[in-house]
């Protein structure tokens, strides 16, 4: 049975007595050319069958990209190979350190034109592609410099080699990122590399091109192609291919898996998720609510480790949920180019589709929808923040993977049951947990099946720390030393 | 004195994450009209103060016209702050002008007194005429767990108070953690506090970010609970208008819109004033100008 509504005499009113004025960041400061190629053997070359791509806040065209068949493909692959025998296996790790090094400084000065064109192309928050995006996949690259010379190190005892050319597959949800959690491990690690963006997101790849041709690397060491599931096959399927890193779908990744069964190509995948945020009734409220915002609205919800379930005990389930009610209504959705825009466009028509239909059905299922009261643009793809109560581990929008700003707010009694509740799912990728008492926190940390626990905090990243997941959100580890494990033979 | 009183019980804080909230406050972008009515807003949120043992009528007099009109087209302050002995001055120079005199009594800034004698003197300071009184808890009591006395004492100095209203000092400074925050704003509340306010500015740190959203979320959830406002007033260190303006976006985004009001939100401040004044004039004609420019206060 739900409650009446609070008392509306006693509620917050967070309205426009004094509001900011907008603080747009200029899209003059960055030169998106209205036709790429695809990048091989450090140059930009022509292709057939060009795609356009748009901005999801305004709909407009950037730019347009070719998309790159099984001959396109074959070309990048073997200017790979070419790079990993001529120039990079033969070369000192302290040598590929410079060049790994140099991308990553380059990165930092050109970071404002990087974050400017992320937004543009993928619809986040500037603040964030700012703050976060951009920053952090620098970082990536320094930190994989840092190992390139010091292998023989990383696993004491064994003996390590390179593989020779990895195809890179990576997602549409932080672009530039991903392109340097592949590529800067497995630089290090001594591989070559033939990536695909995504199909909505191609730019800052192109951006990242420009570095790599800046920074001077041997050509073919880093090749991009362009395209869809069809370019995605044709690099899973080429048989000089070594080793497959892929980030996206579960589905596709079962595909990959299937495709490759039987091949000597090594596999690490890094799938959908279902992450549950678990507030007990000692955790510092306030924060934990925060942490539970930033959970599932960070990136428009837009992120495999998303805390999309919210797992309440159910004696404080009333007052987080009042809690959460305020919060979002001041989460500011709206052109992602705003300095003050919190919550963003949603990345492109398919998935803002995909949205709807699981907020119609969760509504269909019976679960209480809340959504913030904001004001939504007229063009662009843009849903408001949402989540819904009354929901159980039956209900589809608990189950499924929403990847949009849509929250489940389950309930809990017992620490026991949390624990069954949060790993109740074929997903393990991020899981959160707020607790005052130490010792609570590491013993329900130490029974999640989950890649990454969060203890009183959510969406922390570094370079240092693995990535990966348990179950259908895939195997292999990204980030840390175990980060080179991918990219690397051990005897 | 109750022997058995209740401690109320408090949420946790977490202080890693509040800092984190606090400091994303800051990011925000202020500019243009945004700007120009947030500092009108900031100026007419002041509490004009000199606590000084040097303070002198004069002082006091020079300190009221500041009030009364700023200059650069900024609007007049809400209250000015004084030492009681001062209350009769600034009562005469600000009469009819609609701002408050606030008077810091209950022997400010140690509060190191008996609570007869601090009773005392805020009874003889709101016969002077202070409008406003602004009280320290006795923070040795609170960190020996004396939690009764402190309510006791907001308690018997609200009555003492009688129309005037009472903000209480909780001096965090010397609290030292936010869970200890947490629960001194709320004993406060509980005791009948008009407004919370951090620091006496004797105490460095004074007022700060964290500090200031522990006790505005004890103010959110009190209201929610009761539907009782009560006021919050940060004080000392805030000398920028950049920084009130991260305050004011602190209140907006937790507090909401009703908070953003002189009777609910005050800064406890002398130098920030002439700060604004110089924004003031930047964003009206475009340039800094010097502060040769600018009259003390």
């Amino acid at each position: 049975m739900s409650k009446p509504e609070s008392n509306s005499v006693r509620d917050l009113l967070f309205g426009n007595l004094w509001d900011y004025s907008p603080s747009i960041e200029s899209a003059s400061n960055v030169i998106i050319k209205p036709r790429y190629g695809h990048f091989i053997n450090n140059k930009f070359v022509e292709g057939e069958n060009y795609f356009q791509t748009i901005n999801p806040a305004t709909e407009e065209v950037l730019s347009e990209l070719p998309t790159a068949d099984d001959k396109a493909v074959a070309e990048a692959v073997a200017a790979a190979r070419k790079a990993y025998e001529k120039y990079w296996k033969p070369m000192s790790g302290q040598e590929r350190a410079k060049y790994i090094y140099r991308i990553a400084r380059l990165m930092q000065e050109r970071a404002r034109e990087l974050a400017i064109v992320e937004t543009m192309n993928g619809g986040k928050p500037i603040k964030e592609s700012r703050d976060f995006d951009v920053p952090l996949a620098a970082a990536h690259f320094f930190y994989y410099a840092g190992w390139a010379d010091k292998l023989q190190y990383a696993f004491p005892g064994s003996e390590v080699s390179s593989l020779g050319v990895a195809g890179q597959i990576i997602p549409w949800n932080f672009p530039l990122l991903m392109a340097a959690w592949k590529i800067a491990p497995a630089l290090a690690a001594g591989n070559t590399v033939v990536l695909k963006p995504a199909e909505t997101t191609p730019l800052s790849a192109m951006f990242l091109a420009e570095i790599i041709q800046e920074a001077d690397l041997p050509p073919g060491v880093v090749n991009f192609v362009h395209g869809a599931g069809s370019t995605g096959a044709a690099i899973v399927n080429h048989p000089d291919i070594n080793k497959i890193a892929f980030t996206g779908s579960t589905t596709v990744g079962k595909n990959i898996q299937r495709a490759i069964a039987g091949s000597r190509k090594k596999l690490t995948l890094e799938l959908g998720g279902k992450g549950a945020n678990i507030v007990f009734d000692d955790a510092a409220i306030d924060q934990a609510v925060e942490g539970v915002v930033k959970g599932i609205y960070f990136n428009q919800g837009h992120v495999c480790c998303a805390g999309s379930r919210l797992l309440v005990q159910e004696n404080i389930a009333d007052v987080v949920i009042e809690k959460l009610k305020h919060r979002i209504s001041t989460l500011r959705v709206g052109d992602p180019l705003d300095k003050n825009t919190d919550v963003g466009a949603i990345n492109s028509a398919a998935q803002l589709t995909r949205i709807r239909e699981m907020v119609a059905i969760g509504e269909e299922e019976g679960a209480v929808k809340h959504e913030s009261r904001c004001v939504l643009p007229d063009k662009g793809f843009f849903f408001a923040p949402t989540f819904f109560t009354g929901v159980t581990p039956s209900h589809r929008i608990a189950r499924e993977e929403i990847f949009g700003p849509v929250l489940s707010v389950l309930t809990f009694r017992t620490p026991e049951e949390a624990v069954a509740k949060a790993n109740n799912t074929p997903y393990g990728l991020g899981c959160g947990v707020w607790t005052e008492k130490g010792s609570k926190l590491f013993k329900v940390a130490g029974q999640l099946k989950a890649g990454i626990v969060w203890g009183n905090s959510y969406n922390k990243f570094d370079p240092s720390s693995p990535f990966g997941g348990y179950k259908e959100s895939g195997f292999g580890r990204e980030g840390g030393v175990h980060g080179l494990l991918s990219y690397l033979e051990v005897r | 004195m109750p022997a058995n009183y209740q401690v109320p019980r408090v949420p946790s804080v977490d202080q890693i994450s509040v800092e984190e909230r606090a400091a994303s406050f800051t990011t925000r972008s202020i500019k243009t009209e945004s700007k120009l009515a947030g500092l009108k807003m900031v100026a007419q949120m002041i509490d004009l103060t000199t606590l000084e043992g040097s303070d002198t009528p004069g002082k006091v007099e020079m300190l009221c016209r500041k009030a009364r009109e700023p200059g650069s087209g900024c609007p007049p302050v809400a209250a000015v702050c004084v030492y009681p002995t001062m209350v009769p001055v600034a009562k005469r120079e600000l009469a009819g002008t609609g701002i408050n005199v606030a008077a810091v009594a209950t022997y400010f800034p140690s509060g190191q007194a008996s609570l007869a004698e601090r009773i005392d003197e805020v009874k003889r300071t709101v016969d002077a005429g202070a409008d406003e009184i602004d009280m320290v808890i006795s923070r040795g009591e609170f960190l020996a767990g004396e939690y009764g006395k402190i309510f006791d004492e907001v308690a018997a100095t609200v009555e003492a108070c009688g129309p005037a209203h009472l903000k209480v000092i909780l001096e965090t400074g010397e609290l030292q953690t936010l869970d200890n925050v947490r629960l001194a704003s709320q004993i406060a509340i509980d005791a009948g506090a008009h407004f919370i306010k951090t620091s006496t500015g004797k105490v460095t740190p004074a007022a700060t970010m964290p500090v200031t959203l522990v006790m505005l979320e004890t103010i959110r959830d009190h209201y929610l609970k009761t539907g009782k406002m009560v006021g919050m007033k940060p004080a000392g260190g805030i000398r920028h208008s950049k920084q009130a303006l991260h305050y004011l976006v602190m209140v907006k985004e937790t507090l909401g819109d009703a908070w953003l009001d002189p009777n609910w939100f005050r800064f406890g401040a002398s130098s920030l004033l002439n700060d604004v004044l110089l924004q003031l004039e930047k964003a009206q004609t475009g340039r800094y100008h010097s502060e040769r420019y600018l009259s003390m206060s």
